[in-house]
């Protein structure tokens, strides 16, 4: 507990603190004792102040002595209660971690059977109920809309959550797995397989070319035989992506990074990383089920 | 403890032309003051004293039991962060109100201090207020000052334990019921009678209704004027406020010495008297135990109770009232006539003090008046500055903290406008409950053909569907590229 190398220093820390304290009483039981002789005349201080300006010495009330006896009384009590001298812990024995510990267990008791009504409901359901979209959009803007946005649209390099297209897959068992272990999205860098910076134009114009983009005509048999011969391991034939290689569908009009020509460029040639950190470690099962629920019912609302 | 503090504390600053308080009476002189007092309240400033007592008295206790569109009219509720006040429901977002009325207090104070010295303390402070009620209670028990000086000289008998215990009996229900009613101002005061009848009273209500009772009972019953001597902060620096021209309580001097004892039907003119006959009792009625005569004291609380006194023992006298009165330093100099004194309250120091007070009032009425039941916060999402929607437009997202403080939901509609083709996309109308707040993600979309890079001003408009008054404004930023 002691940040001291030595032991030393806690006992001489202790030894302040009482001496401190019993010097006050002493001071206090000398000064109280002046003045109490019935029209007794004060003395000044002797400081003078403006020419005549005098510091008097007057005695102080006695309720007012009896209060400072009392704060003596109150810091040996409190010495006694709690970790104040040095290293010992006091009679009650309190830590600041234990008081967050019980804090924290305070509020588990007194919420803990609000999250269990949701957790023993279908995500379905769980979706459906307002009160429960309303925790849910609380969960959410203190912990995803960070990076997905308030409205969940998304952003550069975060996905879009309000739409229907998942990478991952959209249904309450794999929205759950997402939150809980996170995802790692790599797409590697390419550019060397697919050539030179013209070969990897072509097969840019090509992408752009599956969503219906604006592209360049003459570059797109090149960029479509390399494709079919590079990239559709991953992405399939048609480009319509495979869920089990968590590869995008690129014949949509779903951008995670960006669909014009130069992003594109830059994703072949450069790949991209994106993470999704698990949240298991700090949220329990029930706000992970009501943001599951809320989550699932982005896509079901009506798109704008 | 009582009298052993006195002993010690009337140890008053040797000041020329102050009498040195250390003399015999002195252990006395708080058991005095308790007994001229039925005296003093036939007078004009006691009954004004008495008026300001019933009617404070009658709006602290009474206020929490009034009810409002069926909740109690005046309720701070601190766990909810409300505060209703009849029709209107205050958020801590009002604060600035009440920093205003602090301001009203503190500026009307100093002009009240100036013009006529501690009216405050001696008329409408609480702790006069409810020294005087437990004085009041004390002699119905215990009788007039002499009958409780009899009584608090004479050994323990049953009498007296009957009559002491009576007395602190009645003044610690007294402060309890105090103590209650202050925290029915926090919990509602119904409910905390159910708490009480049920035993079901929550930790902290139970300190708060000891805690304020047991400052009630020992402010009112056992400090009373120590706490205007040593602990009050406004009783010192009141005395700043005070000039020459400051209505204060003297003793008229020239008029009243050489004081001394005379038959009434004497002509003490010719036995080379003053006015004052010393009969001591403007001494008897002072509250604080100090002596009028010996001039302006830090002590004096400003309540008149020696004009009252004195005045009454005028007239049994025959002589003309005001010995003791409401005058300035510098009348009583004679630099002006008395009948001028009126006029010396128009002076700057009180005419600033008054212009900067009608203009604190004003702009809080004002603000009052033009305040809308409506508030709006517009955090803007900084994670993701702007992003591009699939069909090439651009966007900005928003959240917009809707507070709806009326007592009835209400539903409002968000428009957007700064930029020319400005695109809102929000679930709307958004119903906000009543005293409820909400969080409302919106955002923007704009073409980037017609919008030049940069941060552009936009503005939020909110309003009620149903009432236009209700509306507000929000600025924020529109972020391209």
């Amino acid at each position: 507990m002691s940040d001291f190398t030595s032991d030393f220093w806690a006992v001489y820390i202790a030894l302040i603190t009482v001496l401190s304290i019993i010097a006050c009483a002493v001071l206090l039981y000398a000064c109280s004792t002046r003045g109490a002789v019935k029209g007794e005349q004060a003395g000044t201080t002797g400081h003078t102040w403006d020419e005549d300006l005098h510091e008097w010495n007057n005695p102080l009330p006695r309720w007012w002595m009896w209060l400072f006896y009392l704060t003596i009384v109150f810091s040996l009590v409190y010495l006694a209660l709690y970790p104040g001298l040095g290293t010992y812990r006091g009679v009650f024995g309190w830590s600041s971690q234990q008081q967050y510990d019980d804090e924290q267990q305070q509020a588990s008791l007194r919420y803990g059977p609000i999250f269990d009504k949701y957790l023993k409901q279908e995500v379905a359901a769980v979706a459906a109920d307002p009160e429960a979209r309303a925790i849910g959009q609380r969960l959410f803007l203190n912990y995803c809309a960070q990076c997905h946005g308030s409205d969940a649209g998304g952003g550069k390099g975060f996905p879009n959550l309000r739409d229907t297209d998942w990478l991952y897959g959209g249904d309450p068992a794999t929205i759950r797995e997402s939150i809980a272990n996170g995802r790692l999205g790599s797409m590697p860098p390419m550019g060397a397989a697919v050539g030179s910076a013209e070969e990897i134009k072509d097969v840019a114009n090509y992408v752009r070319s599956l969503s219906g983009l604006t592209h360049d005509t003459l570059r797109l048999p090149r960029g479509r035989q390399k494709f079919a011969a590079i990239c559709a391991a991953c992405h399939g034939a048609d480009a319509k992506g495979n869920p089990q290689l968590h590869a995008p569908n690129l014949t949509d009009k779903v951008w995670l990074y960006g669909g014009s020509e130069a992003t594109i460029i830059e994703t072949i040639t450069k790949g991209r990383a994106g993470q999704m950190p698990a949240h298991k470690g700090f949220l329990d099962d029930g706000k992970i089920h009501l943001l599951t629920a809320y989550v699932y019912s982005l896509s079901r609302e009506p798109q704008k | 403890m009582k009298s052993t503090a006195r002993d010690g504390t009337e140890n008053s600053l040797p000041q020329p032309g102050l009498a040195q308080a250390g003399s015999p009476a002195e252990a006395e002189l708080y058991e005095v003051q308790r007994t001229i007092y039925p005296r003093a309240v036939h007078g004009w400033f006691a009954s004004w004293r008495v008026a300001v007592v019933l009617a404070t008295q009658l709006v602290y206790y009474g206020g929490p039991w009034l009810t409002w569109n069926g909740r109690q009219a005046v309720l701070f509720d601190l766990a909810a962060r409300k505060f209703y006040i009849f029709g209107v429901v205050f958020w801590p977002q009002d604060f600035i109100l009440l920093t205003a009325l602090l301001v009203i207090s503190a500026l009307a104070l100093f002009l009240f201090t100036a013009i006529a010295g501690r009216l405050w303390c001696g008329f409408a402070c609480p702790q006069t207020v409810y020294t005087e009620i437990f004085m009041w209670i004390e002699r119905k028990f215990e009788g007039d000052h002499l009958a409780r000086m009899k009584l608090d000289r004479q050994g323990l008998s049953v009498r007296k334990v009957v009559l002491k215990a009576a007395k602190h009996g009645t003044w610690i229900a007294l402060s309890l019921w105090t103590g209650f009613t202050f925290v029915g101002y926090f919990t509602p005061i119904r409910t905390l009678v159910a708490e009480i009848a049920s035993v079901g009273l929550g930790p902290w209500e139970l300190f708060w209704i000891l805690f304020y009772g047991l400052a009630t009972y020992g402010n009112a019953g056992w400090m009373r004027e120590q706490v205007c001597k040593y602990m009050c902060p406004y009783a010192r620096f009141q005395s700043v406020m005070f000039d020459s021209d400051t209505l204060v309580i003297t003793y008229d001097g020239a008029r009243g010495e050489p004081r001394g004892s005379r038959r009434r039907s004497a002509d003490y003119r010719t036995a080379g008297l003053g006015a004052c006959v010393d009969c001591g009792i403007c001494v008897q009625v002072c509250p604080t135990g100090i002596d009028i005569r010996n001039g302006l004291q830090y002590e004096c609380i400003g309540c008149a109770a020696c004009i009252d006194g004195c005045d009454q023992v005028m007239d049994k006298m025959g002589y003309a009232r005001g010995l003791i009165r409401y005058s300035t330093e510098n009348a009583l100099r004679g630099k002006y006539p008395e009948r001028q004194i009126a006029r010396q309250a128009l002076r700057p120091r009180t005419l600033i003090y008054s212009a900067v007070l009608l203009a604190v009032v004003t702009a809080f009425g004002a603000a009052l008046y033009l305040r809308v039941p409506l508030k709006v916060n517009v955090i803007r999402d900084r994670a993701v500055l702007m992003r591009e929607t699939s069909g090439g437009l651009l966007e900005n997202v928003y959240r917009l903290q809707v507070i709806n403080t009326t007592e009835q939901s209400r539903r409002f509609v968000v428009t957007a406008s700064g930029m020319d083709g400005l695109q809102l996309i929000a679930q709307q109308p958004v119903t906000v409950p009543a005293a409820g707040a909400l969080t409302l993600p919106v955002a923007l979309r704009i073409d980037p053909a017609t919008t030049p890079p940069g941060s552009h001003a936009v503005l939020f408009h909110i309003e009620d569907s149903a009432d236009a008054r209700v509306r507000a404004d929000e600025k924020s930023v529109f972020h391209v590229r």
